[in-house]
């Protein structure tokens, strides 16, 4: 499987070189360079106010950026038609936002570039939007408005629209949030599926460090630019987290998963300031 | 379960079979209303003629004409003026994506106004000012205003990007339009006369060829607007989702606001500056039903035309047989329709 991958990673996905993004005078990502591969699924830590929303945002075209150039599946990002863009880059919100629309209207809306103004291969977009939801178990709630939602079944129902638009490069700010543990694990497991069964390639940014590890490869942001871009091995080794963290960020390895260990001993006053 | 049934539950579950039938029943209900309005407006007028069932299967040569080249086109105008501005008020409320936005909030109103004001003056003045403004007419001269205004507030928040710019440039359109027709009016005071009953709105001045109008503007708007409605429900997810998702925001933007000043121009150039209708019906519609965009946009005309012509009927029953403005009907309704939204949810609250 590995063997596999690092011939496929040849060509990235995504990729960015020299990229600078910035709002007013505050520059937020200077100098960045990344290459995302296909059929991986990579997760961006970092703490806050790094600006791991700012580069999921600059990645799917949603910040203009200062410097640099942005390449999707080797075309420069800007060159793709709006709507073919949009058919290979799908991007999840931090915040899932409400509306009085129905769970199923919402999951359809993923299949907007598709179909567009004028309805084509309705078959195809209503199989995609039920795969998507049975996906990310949010069915039962399809007639349901996104109003009477609470947090967690509305982020499940936003990450089953991002599912529906079947791109080949998702982006998902905080993709967790909300959900408990079990479905935390849930939304995980889906996607490592993605990016192993469909080749996809899925980047993810993630606060639970431990969640955040599980992934195939991470990138590492700290205050003053990327760490590392690497497997996770490599990021351990490396201790790209104290780096990041600007303090001791202590992983244990629990029989092949890594674990963020809280370190407690330290004082409060040298505490991680969340 | 199996895919195929597994997907007609789907296609079920996206069409929410309860919320389906309110939706037709409440569809049902603007028609009934429409209809018995109509037919309401026929009996009821100023004119001293006999109101009754059999006066309307048999009327004489002058009665004939009260009823179908006065009455009649009067309530299909005033319901047509209604639609219009429920169907602009209801895309500009998913434009801006606030409950509160309405038809005139571009500057619409105020600048057919002055387009009016400035025609009319023209023709007082001049013996070719006459003549150029009874070309154009009032409507045309409305329209020229409403379309002028919503240029003029487009260009002065740099396009249509920032929503809060846009509203703001609105405001500030409407007001600087507002005031150069007051300094215009305090010059002319026969001129000023003449303006109240269009400043107020008035359903009085509606011919056939004024529903011809209003009936295919509200043809040429109300297409386009459905057809683009999943972009409004696009952008309810927010403009980055709905970006990411496709949407091409400007164009959009660009295209609803256009249809939105179109009906809007061809709306208060029949009627006037009818106050409240384009705000009360997509929210009476979104109180009362929960609704895409492409049902609003269905709805509210609906609802906005029934309004609008049960105005018109109350303004002619009311202090008969005098006649009160629609707009003040329409203000003092509407006006107490939002005191009561308000009321209740303080109370909710």
């Amino acid at each position: 499987m590995p063997e596999a991958l690092t011939s496929q990673a040849a060509t990235p996905a995504l990729s960015c070189e020299g990229l600078r993004v910035g709002y007013g005078s505050r520059v937020v990502l200077e100098r960045v360079s990344l290459d995302i591969p296909p059929g991986r699924w990579t997760s961006v830590v970092g703490p806050n106010g790094c600006g791991k929303s700012t580069l999921l945002r600059a990645l799917a075209g949603l910040e203009t950026a200062r410097a640099g150039a942005i390449f999707l599946q080797g075309r420069r990002l800007q060159a793709w038609p709006r709507r073919e863009r949009a058919r290979r880059l799908a991007w999840l919100s931090q915040t899932a936002p409400i509306t009085d629309l129905t769970a199923a209207e919402v999951v359809a809306l993923g299949r907007f570039a598709h179909s567009g103004w004028l309805a084509h291969r309705e078959a195809d977009d209503e199989a995609a939007a039920h795969r998507a939801m049975t996906a990310t178990g949010s069915l039962a709630w399809a007639t349901r408005r996104l109003s009477t939602l609470s947090g967690g079944e509305r982020q499940r129902v936003h990450l089953a629209r991002v599912l529906a638009v079947e791109a080949p490069v998702l982006l998902l700010d905080e993709p967790t949030t909300h959900l408990d543990p079990p479905h935390q694990e849930d939304v995980a497991r889906l996607l490592r599926e993605q990016a192993q069964r469909r080749g996809v390639s899925v980047v993810s940014a993630i606060h639970d460090l431990s969640l955040a590890l599980t992934a195939d490869r991470v990138i590492v942001l700290g205050h003053s630019g990327v760490v590392g871009h690497g497997t996770v091995r490599e990021a351990l080794a490396g201790d790209w987290l104290s780096v990041a963290f600007e303090t001791r960020v202590n992983i244990v390895e629990h029989q092949g998963v890594h674990l963020w260990r809280p370190a407690l001993d330290i004082p409060p006053q040298q505490g991680i300031d969340r | 379960m199996s895919a195929p049934r597994a997907l007609m539950e789907l296609r079920d579950a996206s069409l929410d079979r309860t919320g389906a039938n309110r939706l037709t029943l409440w569809l049902l209900g603007c028609v009934a209303v429409t209809l018995l309005l109509t037919f309401g407006s026929l009996v009821i007028g100023t004119s001293s003629i006999e109101t009754s069932l059999g006066w309307i299967l048999s009327p004489d040569a002058q009665s004939s004409v009260v009823l179908w080249q006065i009455r009649l086109p009067r309530s299909v105008g005033a319901w047509l003026a209604g639609a219009l501005l429920g169907l602009a008020g209801g895309i500009a409320q998913g434009v801006f994506r606030n409950p509160l936005a309405d038809p005139y909030l571009l500057g619409t109103a105020s600048g057919a106004a002055l387009g009016v004001t400035i025609s009319l003056i023209a023709a007082d003045v001049s013996v070719g000012g006459l003549a150029w403004a009874s070309k154009l007419g009032v409507t045309g001269a409305a329209c020229l205003g409403a379309g002028g205004a919503t240029l003029l507030t487009i260009s002065l928040s740099r396009g249509v990007l920032q929503t809060r710019s846009l509203l703001l440039s609105g405001v500030v359109v409407a007001f600087l339009l507002g005031a150069i027709t007051q300094l215009m009016l305090l010059a002319k005071p026969d001129i000023w006369r003449s303006m109240q009953s269009f400043l107020f709105g008035s359903t009085g001045f509606i011919s056939w060829s004024s529903v011809g109008l209003l009936g295919t503007v509200f043809g040429l708007s109300i297409i386009p607007a459905v057809f683009l409605s999943r972009g409004l429900d696009a952008l309810t997810l927010g403009e980055d989702t709905a970006q990411s998702l496709g949407l091409s925001l400007p164009a959009l933007r660009l295209t609803l606001l256009g249809i939105v000043s179109l009906a809007t121009a061809a709306a208060v150039g029949e009627v006037g500056v009818v106050g409240f209708v384009g705000l009360v019906a997509p929210h009476l519609v979104r109180e009362t039903l929960s609704v895409n965009h492409r049902q609003l946009l269905i709805a509210a005309p609906l609802c906005g035309g029934a309004l609008l012509q049960a105005a018109d009927l109350a303004s002619r029953w009311l202090i008969r047989p005098a006649e009160l403005p629609v707009g003040a009907v329409t203000a003092c309704v509407g006006g107490s329709y939002l005191v009561y939204l308000l009321w209740r949810r303080s109370r909710n609250a």
